[in-house]
């Protein structure tokens, strides 16, 4: 309805609006794993963290403003909250298995995945049909224009912009902090580190737990604020595409930023030309997201040359 | 007596990294072992304030365990460090860092991805948690400036070269106001050029009084050019030390390797004709990182001889048994055996009868989490009686290994267990097993097969070899060891960067002059 006013301006904005609703899921699971890999450790369970965190946040958010009679303000942000905490519980499993000797930690992230999606299923039955208080955004449409088309386009979540911000403070972190050197010492060279007397399964303890912990935010910003509700579909594969933006933005947090708006907006491409009314190559278009993980995956990977930028010890076991 | 101790003491912690000298430090008596193996014993050693100090030794002779036991790495048995006089215990190399001692590892510890800058102040013991780089930036500046050599502070560490790197390595130390470095073979990724300019520079902050050096080497140039003073190990013992102005190299190379030897006389078979078996002609061959190691070996090995190859390690030796293993490829030159071109093929190894035995058996010859069985049938397993076409007989393999554990006296649980879970000295006895085993062996190629082992079994290897030699095998043997090489050779080189620089028949072998070779580089 929005696009018929508009006209063909419907597909730009479209698309902008798509960016700014969609990319938030790919900012926090590509800042968390960004932190992750930073470490040496990569966590491709942030896939199934994603999950339950989207899982626990609407499930946390119906409990509690039904039941346990908290107001429908502060429910959903207590949802935040516990799938945060959840992302937590799985990223301490996936950082212990992972660091068990001559353990891979790609199979255990891919056990994680399993894990992690079984587990939200198993326990977000219930929360599949009831309404749950989202999260509320900021309208700043209503500032700017009366059209209601460009009101709707442009409300954002409070969550958005805290990931923004999260992704200059990390790249500040990393490099104007001492826990932050570590972190790139750990990941980087494993034997320096300990020559500093760095104990390095700690610091990738934490990490990984961090790094989990924002993805579990990820994920109840999917189920509180966009798509907005809860089903087994909600994740559609952004964690592990967000692992994928990661390689593509060099473990840089900036450009973690750049890239998952970048994401956001291919996966909004289909919806937008579907609103204007061009059908055609409609399954292709939703797919681009996953044509451009492939084709990153084409362009950036060479059995040659390792990348600018990878952590040194990623990717080794004994590392 | 006492008042001038905790004067002193008074002074040493606050001005370790301050005062106009460097510290005065002393090693009394110090002994370590690891298990059965004296590694130190009793050995001492005086590094005088202002100081160039060469730690000379051949490998395994104890000079790392002696610099960790100073950093606080290793707990030393017994023995004193004595800093300016006074007994200290270092238990950490933050310890030793308080005394300002600083340590320059064989290996970078230096983080790749990470700026000149960040490497510097993530060294520091005391680091803030946040780093003000504008601060952070221009006191690197100003201390790069009266650095004896300068490191661009923005490049990424992963981007300089080997020698920027090495120079890193040293100024992270003087960085930390180290006043006593201890430097581990600091130039042996460095080019000879690069290495002088190091060392040179390094030379000048000692002639000034800022610095003192105790530097490990093996390298006699290095020492005779910036070195004032060495003390000498051997074997885990202390053998010497002296004033580099009153030592020829000679007696330098006296000092490292012993006493002047005669060859112990072994029963030998007198040769018939000249038959040549292995013939290497200008081969090539890189190092891992892309240097050329060997340039252009020339090497005959004839039928009923002992060829042995002396030389420090890390002269090519390895390149050269790996190149003739297949493990490396040559980059020039040829290799025949038996007048024909080899390549180290499986059908070739097979044809020519061709049996390694190589160092770092559990690297180099064994599958580590296969069973003894299979690694003692790897050389056989394809052919009868151990292959009916393509099937393997598990239980001809399975007699064939406790056959072979019984005669070597393997000492392992079960022909089941894993290779890798078998003590160093019992997987040496496996390959033994497996490469002198077979009837028809044409050529040996040995690199130090003794390493690390008893006298019982030294002695051992040593009989077996000279039997493979009367019964007319050819065999190179390469070894740090020169007794082994003087009591088994017929004919012995010597290796040094890359070339071979003596040869001569065993019996008119001038230890002297074998001693120089091995120093000598040709450029």
């Amino acid at each position: 309805m929005a696009a018929e006013t508009l006209g063909w301006w419907g597909v730009p904005l479209g698309i902008l609006a798509g960016t700014l609703r969609g990319s938030a899921p790919f900012l926090f699971v590509s800042l968390g794993e960004c932190l992750t890999e930073k470490s040496g450790k990569i966590n491709l369970g942030l896939e199934g963290t994603l999950l339950m965190g989207a899982m626990s946040a609407y499930g946390i958010s119906y409990l509690s403003s039904t039941q346990w009679g908290i107001s429908p303000a502060i429910a959903p942000w207590l949802g935040v909250l516990v799938a945060g905490l959840a992302g937590m519980v799985l990223g301490f499993i996936h950082a212990w298995l992972s660091q068990q000797p001559k353990v891979n930690d790609i199979a255990v992230g891919i056990a994680m995945i399993i894990f992690g999606s079984g587990l939200a299923f198993y326990l977000g039955k219930p929360f599949i049909q009831p309404q749950a208080p989202r999260l509320p955004t900021i309208d700043l449409g209503n500032l700017i224009s009366s059209s209601p088309a460009i009101q709707s386009a442009l409300k954002i979540s409070p969550l958005f912009i805290l990931g923004v911000l999260l992704a200059p403070l990390m790249s500040w972190f990393f490099k104007s902090t001492r826990p932050g050197l570590f972190i790139r010492a750990v990941g980087d060279s494993p034997d320096a580190a300990l020559a500093m007397g760095v104990s390095i399964n700690k610091v990738r303890m934490l990490c990984i737990i961090a790094g989990s912990f924002l993805a579990g935010i990820g994920g109840a910003y999917l189920s509180l604020v966009f798509p907005g509700s809860w089903s087994e579909r909600i994740s559609s594969g952004q964690g592990l595409m967000a692992v994928a933006l990661v390689i593509f933005a060099r473990w840089n947090p900036i450009q973690c930023l750049w890239a998952s708006l970048f994401f956001g907006g291919a996966q909004s491409i289909g919806p937008a030309l579907q609103a204007v009314g061009i059908e055609q190559g409609y399954y292709i278009f939703n797919a681009a997201p996953y044509i451009l993980t492939l084709l990153i995956m084409v362009i950036t990977c060479s059995p040659k040359k390792t990348l600018s930028g990878a952590p040194g010890a990623l990717g080794t076991i004994s590392g | 007596m006492t008042d001038i101790a905790n004067q002193t003491e008074a002074n040493v912690l606050p001005n370790a990294h301050t005062s106009a000298t460097p510290p005065d430090l002393q090693v009394v008596n110090m002994a370590k072992h690891f298990g059965s193996l004296i590694a130190l014993d009793n050995v001492s050693l005086h590094l005088k304030p202002g100081t160039f100090h060469a730690l000379l030794g051949e490998n395994g002779a104890g000079k790392s365990t002696l610099v960790k036991c100073i950093m606080g790495f290793y707990r030393a048995d017994h023995g004193d460090v004595l800093i300016n006089q006074q007994a200290r215990t270092i238990d950490s190399p933050r310890d030793a860092h308080q005394y300002g001692i600083g340590m320059v590892y064989q290996h970078f510890t230096s983080v790749p991805a990470m700026t000149v800058a960040e490497n510097l102040v993530l060294s520091r013991f005391e680091s803030p948690n946040l780093i003000k780089w504008k601060e952070e930036l221009e006191a690197l500046n100003a201390f790069m400036a009266d650095a004896p050599f300068k490191v661009p502070v923005e490049a990424l560490v992963g981007q300089l070269a080997a020698g920027e790197k090495q120079k890193l390595e040293i100024l992270k130390q003087l960085y930390l106001q180290s006043r006593i470095l201890i430097l581990d073979e600091p130039t042996s990724v460095l080019t000879p050029g690069e290495a002088d300019e190091v060392l040179g520079l390094i030379r000048e902050q000692v002639t000034d009084g800022k610095l003192s050096v105790l530097l490990i080497s093996h390298k006699f140039r290095e020492v005779t050019s910036f070195c004032d003073e060495i003390t000498v190990l051997r074997k885990g013992k202390y053998a010497g030390t002296g004033a580099v102005k009153d030592l020829s190299v000679a007696q330098m190379a006296e000092m490292m390797m012993g006493e002047k030897r005669e060859p112990q006389p072994v029963e030998k078979t007198p040769r018939t004709e000249a038959v040549p078996i292995l013939q290497v002609e200008h081969l090539q061959a890189n190092k891992d990182n892309g240097v050329p190691a060997l340039h252009g070996l020339n090497l005959t090995v004839n039928k009923g001889e002992i060829v042995g190859i002396a030389g420090i390690s890390g002269n090519g030796q390895r390149e050269l048994v790996e190149v003739l293993a297949g493990q490396r490829p040559a980059t020039g030159g040829q290799i025949l055996v038996n007048g024909t071109p080899y390549t180290a093929t499986r059908k070739e190894i097979n044809q020519h009868c061709v049996f390694v035995l190589p160092e770092e058996p559990l690297k180099n010859a064994c599958v580590a989490h296969m069973s003894v069985a299979d690694n003692l049938a790897l050389r056989t397993f394809d052919r009868p009686p151990q292959a009916k076409s393509f099937m393997l007989s598990f239980k001809a393999i399975r007699a064939a290994a406790a056959n072979l554990i019984g005669t070597f006296k393997i000492k392992t649980p079960s022909p089941e267990t894993p290779v890798g879970n078998l003590s160093g000295g019992n997987v040496q006895r496996t390959v033994l097993a497996r490469e002198l085993s077979s009837n028809h062996i044409n050529l040996l190629i040995a690199a130090n097969p003794c390493f690390g082992l008893d006298f019982a079994m030294v002695d051992y290897i040593h009989c077996q070899i000279l039997n493979a030699r009367n019964q007319g095998v050819a065999v190179l043997l390469v070894s740090e060891d020169l007794d082994e090489l003087l009591k088994l050779s017929d004919r012995l080189l010597v290796i040094s960067g890359g070339h071979f620089t003596y040869e001569s028949e065993i019996e008119t072998a001038d230890f002297s002059a074998i001693g120089h070779a091995m120093c000598h580089s040709v450029h």
